[in-house]
């Protein structure tokens, strides 16, 4: 299929949804019968009625699904000079994905393992930090919520955002100061002669794990919080009261009841690891390869950007079957998980 | 010792571990923004100096970040705060699948990784503007506000609805049934009612547009904020003039955080004692005639 027919398709695709959406609303509006709330522009009169709608159609359509559909389709063309655009070679191809899989736009015979190792390791790395962190989370979240008084819940809360706010490439830069080969744990190490030469901590990952692991640290803080929060303390009591161990009260009263919010702190979690950028540019060893940076190089060294695309869009693919999984393991709706 | 005491004991222990693991980092990276050694280190303490925080202020590209920076953040603010707002309002007036639908479209910006909301508005407004001949939109500072928007509006989004919660629906009508046109109910009663989180939308968005990195990398072509020009820097080596600017901008946050929180409590306590006048005034209006002072 020649490439502009996409673009036409593209710009009318929203207009079909939009247009869906409103036939959708007014559809289940009339289901409702004679207890349907009054109309829309009824209800908010035209000035306001024209500042709803036009500020989220504005945001929906310009800022969110128009360019993720560009994405999308720029991963699908060749990368052709100027000249050539809108041309006769200006068609859909897989050769971009093609080059992700095999290194090469035309050729199969091997496997681009670089590529493709990276994004595994990323992918698997992310699922093992967002674990990591609901496990330093759970008993401080759970001793917030349930434990201790109001007062000192705030105190822990000021702590807890304060640190939050540090920008990203800060966080990454203080775990390098503390784990560089001159850094003050290797400096430390060797002032007191428990080793001899520096540990290459960054090299090792070390860094690159420990610093993941820190930076988003506070979205499962809070995401649990907020769901344990809500837990009437008395279903404790009762389970207590009949004796249920305490390993057992978690597992069968605090986890289920706190399920959406460890859903909603897993997905964001992994989806902030899986697209990290300035942990893995600051403490990535030489040998590490992180995906982010790749899909980074696509545009930025290589400046090939239909290749670009196609990394980000897998990488989309990769967040999007992940907060699935997520949502079919927990068995929650995504409205409970994104509060 | 009992068994409550070591569970006590054990509590606190992780406590202040998991306070050490947050706050340990940053600290030491404060402690070598003022020692004077070359390379970032807290030991040895080669004499206290404030020359890294001398030299940040004589660097022009880092002066120049910052004005950007707050200059987007500002603008971050006016786009998402009245697109947030409207998006939760609409959200109270769908229903059921439209509903469903809806919510799936505006909070798909919350679980997108940041760099691809960057580099797919990159890519639309490169097509755009190329196409209609607007290249002069195609503008680092002006594609970092609408990439930064798209996304900082839905959690703009998600403070306005929790608020929305608690609107009494009822204030609405009463003040239509009254004579009121539907300008003056928005005006005179949903934004006053909706004051309070407006606020804390407005102090989320420029904190969120001020410390991004992922989307605004991708976001700024050729311009640059604090933070590009931070990682730029790192890039190139590691160097006590990057932990002074991190000082000076968790100090920042500090003041606002603690700023914030004050006049939060003063709101409530101004709240309760307006609740306690109310209720006062309620029992001598409702006590029996003879007792009256």
């Amino acid at each position: 299929m020649h490439s502009s027919v996409g673009h036409s398709l593209i710009l009318a695709l929203p207009l079909v949804v939009i247009a869906a959406f409103f036939i959708l609303s007014m559809l289940e509006r009339r289901k409702l019968g004679s207890l349907a709330p009054v109309s829309f522009w009824r209800r908010n009169g035209i000035a306001i009625s024209s500042y709803l709608v036009i500020a989220v159609g504005l945001w929906t359509v310009i800022m969110i699904v128009l360019p993720q559909l560009y994405m999308v389709d720029l991963s699908l063309r060749p990368k052709l000079t100027p000249a050539q655009t809108g041309g006769p070679r200006d068609v859909y191809t897989l050769e971009n994905y093609h080059y992700f899989l095999y290194g090469s736009t035309t050729s199969s015979a091997n496997w681009n393992t670089t590529h493709i190792k990276a994004f595994f390791l990323t992918i698997g790395a992310s699922v093992l930090v967002t674990i990591l962190n609901f496990v330093l989370c759970y008993p401080l979240a759970f001793y917030m919520a349930q434990v201790t008084t109001r007062a000192r819940v705030r105190i822990f809360m000021l702590l807890l955002i304060t640190p939050y706010w540090v920008n990203e490439v800060l966080r990454a830069f203080a775990f390098r100061v503390l784990l560089g080969s001159q850094g003050v744990i290797n400096t430390l190490l060797l002032k007191t002669g428990v080793i001899d030469q520096p540990i290459d901590f960054l090299g090792l990952d070390v860094g690159l794990y420990a610093g993941l692991a820190y930076a988003y640290l506070l979205m499962m803080m809070f995401s649990l919080y907020n769901a344990i929060e809500s837990l009437d303390r008395n279903q404790i009591e009762a389970a207590r009261d009949l004796g249920a161990p305490w390993w057992y009260i978690h597992w069968s009263v605090v986890m289920p009841h706190a399920k959406p919010g460890i859903a909603s702190g897993a997905t964001l979690v992994f989806m902030l690891n899986a697209g990290a950028l300035a942990a893995p540019l600051v403490l990535g060893g030489p040998r590490t390869l992180w995906f982010t940076p790749i899909v980074y190089d696509r545009f930025y060294q290589a400046f090939n950007w239909q290749q670009g695309a196609a990394y980000a869009f897998i990488l989309l693919l990769a967040c999007i079957v992940f907060v699935l999984l997520v949502l079919r393991l927990f068995r929650v709706g995504l409205g409970e998980i994104a509060r | 010792m009992n068994s409550v005491a070591i569970n006590r004991i054990a509590i606190w222990f992780y406590i202040g571990l998991f306070f050490l693991y947050l706050f340990g980092p940053l600290v030491i990276m404060g402690i070598t923004a003022f020692n004077a050694s070359s390379y970032p280190q807290v030991y040895p303490f080669e004499g206290f100096t404030l020359k890294w925080f001398d030299g940040l202020l004589r660097d022009s590209d880092i002066i120049y970040g910052l004005k950007n920076s707050l200059w987007i953040g500002f603008l971050v603010v006016l786009v998402s705060v009245p697109v947030g707002l409207a998006a939760a309002i609409l959200m109270t007036q769908v229903y059921a699948r439209a509903r469903s639908f809806y919510y799936l479209i505006v909070v798909s910006p919350v679980l997108t990784p940041g760099v691809i909301i960057g580099i797919s508005t990159v890519i639309f407004w490169r097509e755009m503007t190329g196409a209609t001949g607007t290249r002069f939109l195609y503008d680092g500072t002006l594609m970092t506000v609408v990439a930064q928007s798209s996304f900082i509006s839905a959690y703009t989004m998600l403070i306005f609805l929790a608020r929305l919660q608690r609107f009494d629906r009822a204030q609405e009508e009463a003040a239509l049934d009254l004579g009121a046109s539907h300008p003056q109910v928005f005006l005179h009663i949903l934004l006053p009612f909706m004051r309070p989180a407006i606020l804390s939308a407005a102090a989320l968005a420029f904190l969120s547009s001020f410390e991004n990195y992922n989307t605004t990398t991708f976001s700024i072509l050729a311009d640059k904020t604090l933070t590009t020009v931070l990682a730029g820097r790192l890039r190139q080596g590691t160097t006590p003039a990057i932990s002074a600017l991190a000082v000076l901008i968790i100090a920042v946050t500090l003041l606002g955080a603690v700023v914030y929180e004050l006049l939060k409590r003063r709101e409530e306590a101004a709240k309760a004692a307006r609740l306690r006048q109310a209720q006062r005034e309620e029992e001598r209006s409702l006590a029996p005639a003879g007792m009256k002072p």
